[in-house]
């Protein structure tokens, strides 16, 4: 088992055609994803690195499906309407990666997925990757260094930085220690799964038995996830790092989701509501691979 | 997000049928009393400043003649708040006000919904009460909760006719809102009137950056906040970024003393990725002179333009670039990017560039071995190597080279000129030169080899081999194919992308 993705997961490549798309079509395949339709209008009849590309989300779940999840490559402007498209389609998980989606366009689609029982992730997301079984948009770029960095494993990995959910992988990875999937929410201020939603899926899941996080400051992920570790919701050990120590109220790097608004969203906050939870907050990331480490010593040997 | 005056949020909100009172906006003491005579004499002067507490400072007035609104207009056009000069006031009518109320427009990321509060206990201090707020939750696209609007008014000991025209005015609220795509909104106060209306005292909005492109009416000239106006610098960078959409380009100067230093030009890659590499480079005491990212796997032409506006900056002693370590995209496109920009100044401050990730091998081998015979030390380090570790480094070469940049411009070889016979091809970035003169046979199978198939071998001289318009969107090719020329020592290829506003001058 992993969560989002595992060797059964059969998906669609929406915007196949294009230079992203086609890119990375490539990697998922060559890691092993099941990628079983491409959508593109006005493209359909045509094919894609051996994949059959569809008019519509509607015709590729008729002729290729079912499909489990879709993948969409398309500038941010035209991804709300191919999000509507997919969930309509009947596509119950989403995986935005587009940077750049305006927030009421990210709010529209979370309208419609709510509306229709379906989830999504990102905007702005690198993507979802369980090793040993498949991964979603771009996490690990080539197949070879993905498998290399990412071995499998019982730590889940959740982070709002797509290069950083990398860096936690491998890192950790170099300790001897695995992962059953890693998982990008995205850098954006409206996501579809967010830290608690993705949290509650590794507490379900068997496979993973500890949690590492990479958090920001700006929003409320880090602190509902404190709440539902302190509800008794989410039982595994969790061990974070919270980036953005010294910004300001008010500035922004590059980040949308990363600014603090108020006084809400600020890392002491985050720190606080998570170690008062019981979780581990280190406070440099050059830390983080130590402190997973003895978190799991403290699961063998308690 | 992208800040609106408040004059501005009070003309979004009136075409949306909220009553505000009557203004006008001033930029000079003559102004402002034109204005208040229009209004009567008695009139509210405002200073138009991105703060709360304006009163505080200075920044609200109440005038009883027009030659009294001159005089605060002058006093209140030499009010700095924080980094920005008072350049515009709002002259407004004056009020006859009963009861003052709360309303506000947020984006709530846990609902990934709007939410809208509503007070009916006057605005000020608001944040410090919360339970005098009622939380309104709010649909995308069909706004404000009803029942539970009508369930606030009901116990808000209000007039029919008031009870009615506060929830028009809360929906009208969630419309202009909408219509803008605004990442908040707030009227504070929200006032009745002893002759009987609801009118919008104030308005503070912001617009969601990533929505201002399908906004031209709000005329926002940079989509960013900003602590301080924008800079030439940051005009160029922003229309660097959106010229191209090839992955995140993120630029913005850091505030800093002018004669520090220990300045250093900063380029990261990736958000999280930037924010961790900050620290490894300010924790060995350097300041940093910028801010930026490029990610998401961008261009090389991308990475070049960021890291020569990185380097237009004065006063740097050394070039730090460092992402997440561990990128998936590949680095060499990054490689070639800032080769280009150093090899283009002639780079003599030293910079470590951490480019761990896919392909770090051949990122490094590019960077090191095209800036080897620059007068300054460029290394490049891969993703076992710990951003403390590059950090530390970086500030030992600081320290033997005690050069300080002067803000550096280009320099373009002389083959790059219609005069020289040599072979140019326009693109829609910019053009290409092949310095076809000096090629002799090893240069021309360089070129055709390192070209992407964009050259071939005509006659032993490198001619196009596709056409023209196929280079459109290959500009991190050529880049690729000029440096890999240098490489191996034959300079005959130069791709010409001047950047607008920085490579003007040498055009006249």
């Amino acid at each position: 088992m992993a969560i989002l993705i595992d060797s059964t997961t059969r998906v669609l490549v929406q915007g196949i055609t294009g230079r992203e798309g086609q890119a990375r079509t490539r990697l998922m395949k060559e890691f092993g994803t099941h990628v079983v339709a491409g959508c593109t209008p006005g493209k359909g009849g045509e094919e894609v690195l051996g994949v059959p590309v569809f008019d519509s989300c509607a015709e590729a779940m008729q002729q290729a499906g079912p499909i489990d999840a879709s993948v969409v490559f398309v500038p941010a402007r035209f991804v709300k309407g191919a999000a509507i498209e997919a969930i309509q389609a009947g596509v119950k998980l989403v995986m935005l990666v587009p940077d750049r989606v305006p927030l009421w366009d990210a709010m529209e689609i979370a309208a419609c997925a709510k509306q229709h029982g379906a989830e999504f992730i990102g905007p702005n997301t690198l993507g979802v990757l369980s090793p040993g079984h498949g991964v979603l948009g771009m996490i690990g770029g080539k197949a070879e260094s993905a498998r290399s960095w990412f071995p499998k494993g019982p730590v889940g990995i959740i982070s709002r930085s797509g290069g950083m959910t990398s860096s936690c992988g491998y890192y950790i990875g170099r300790r001897g220690i695995g992962m059953s999937t890693l998982c990008h929410v995205g850098g954006d201020s409206v996501l579809g799964l967010r830290f608690p939603d993705v949290a509650l899926k590794f507490e379900a899941d068997p496979e993973t038995r500890a949690i590492a996080v990479f958090g920001e400051i700006g929003g409320s992920q880090e602190e509902d996830l404190a709440r539902l570790i302190r509800e008794g919701r989410v039982t595994k050990p969790v061990c974070a790092y919270i980036g953005g120590a010294a910004a300001k109220e008010g500035t922004r790097f590059s980040h949308a989701g990363a600014i603090i608004e108020g006084n809400t969203g600020t890392h002491a906050c985050k720190v606080r509501a998570l170690r008062e939870a019981g979780a581990t907050v280190v406070t440099s990331f050059g830390e983080l691979p130590d402190a997973v480490e003895a978190m799991m010593k403290r699961l063998v040997e308690p | 997000m992208a800040r609106l005056h408040e004059y501005q949020g009070k003309s979004v909100l009136a075409s949306h049928g909220i009553a505000v009172p009557r203004f006008f906006v001033a930029s000079t003491p003559d102004e402002a009393r034109e204005a208040a005579a229009k209004l009567g004499g008695r009139a509210v002067v405002k200073i138009q400043a991105w703060t709360t507490g304006r009163k505080a400072i200075g920044g609200v007035a109440l005038v009883q003649s027009p030659d009294e609104a001159r005089k605060e207009a002058e006093r209140m056009l030499a009010i700095r708040v924080g980094n920005f000069p008072v350049t515009e006031l709002i002259v407004e009518e004056l009020l006859p006000i009963e009861r003052e109320f709360f309303l506000s427009l947020s984006i709530d990321d846990a609902a990934r919904a709007p939410v809208m509060l509503l007070s009916f206990d006057g605005g000020s201090g608001i944040e410090e009460r919360a339970d005098a707020v009622t939380r309104l939750p709010v649909h995308v696209t069909t706004g404000p909760d009803e029942a539970m609007l009508n369930e606030a008014l009901g116990k808000a000991g209000l007039k029919d006719t008031e009870r009615a025209d506060i929830a028009r005015a809360v929906r009208q609220a969630f419309e202009a809102a909408r219509s803008i795509e605004a990442r908040s909104l707030e009227i504070n106060p929200l006032v009745t009137t002893s002759d009987g209306r609801v009118m919008a005292a104030d308005c503070r909005m912001t617009v969601d950056d990533y929505a201002v492109f399908r906004h031209p009416e709000l005329g926002i000239e940079i989509a960013r906040e900003l602590d301080h106006p924008p800079t030439q610098l940051e005009r160029i960078a922003y229309h660097i970024e959106q010229a191209d959409h090839r992955g995140t380009f993120y630029f913005a100067r850091l505030p800093h003393e002018e004669n520090d230093t220990k300045l250093v030009g900063f380029h990261g890659a990736g958000g999280g990725g930037s924010m961790m590499s900050m620290d490894a480079v300010t924790s060995e005491g350097f300041t940093l002179a910028n801010f930026c990212d490029t990610s998401g796997n961008p261009s090389a032409a991308k990475v070049y333009a960021a890291a020569r506006v990185i380097l237009s900056q004065p006063g740097l002693v050394g070039y730090f670039g460092s992402g997440s370590g561990v990128a998936s995209q590949e680095q060499y496109w990054s490689a070639y990017g800032l080769a280009k920009a150093f090899l283009e100044v002639n780079l003599d401050i030293p910079a470590v560039i951490r480019l761990g990730g896919n392909s770090e091998d051949r990122a490094v081998e590019i960077l090191t071995d095209a800036c080897k015979d620059l007068p300054a030390k460029v290394e490049g380090y891969k993703k076992d190597d710990t951003p403390r570790f590059c950090g530390t480094r970086f500030r030992e070469l600081v320290e033997a080279s005690g050069v300080t940049s002067e803000g550096y411009t280009r320099w373009v070889p002389a083959f790059a000129d219609e005069s020289s016979g040599a072979l140019c091809v326009e693109f829609s970035r910019g053009r290409v030169w092949i310095d076809v003169g000096a090629c002799d046979e090893i240069a021309t199978r360089l070129v055709v080899e390192h070209g992407s198939g964009l050259f071939k071998d005509e006659g032993g001289k490198p001619a196009l081999a596709v056409p023209m318009d196929v280079l459109d969107g290959k500009d991190s090719e050529l880049i690729a194919c000029e440096i890999e020329c240098h490489r191996a020592g034959r300079p005959v290829v130069f791709v010409d992308m001047p950047i607008p506003g920085l490579d003007d001058e040498e055009a006249d």
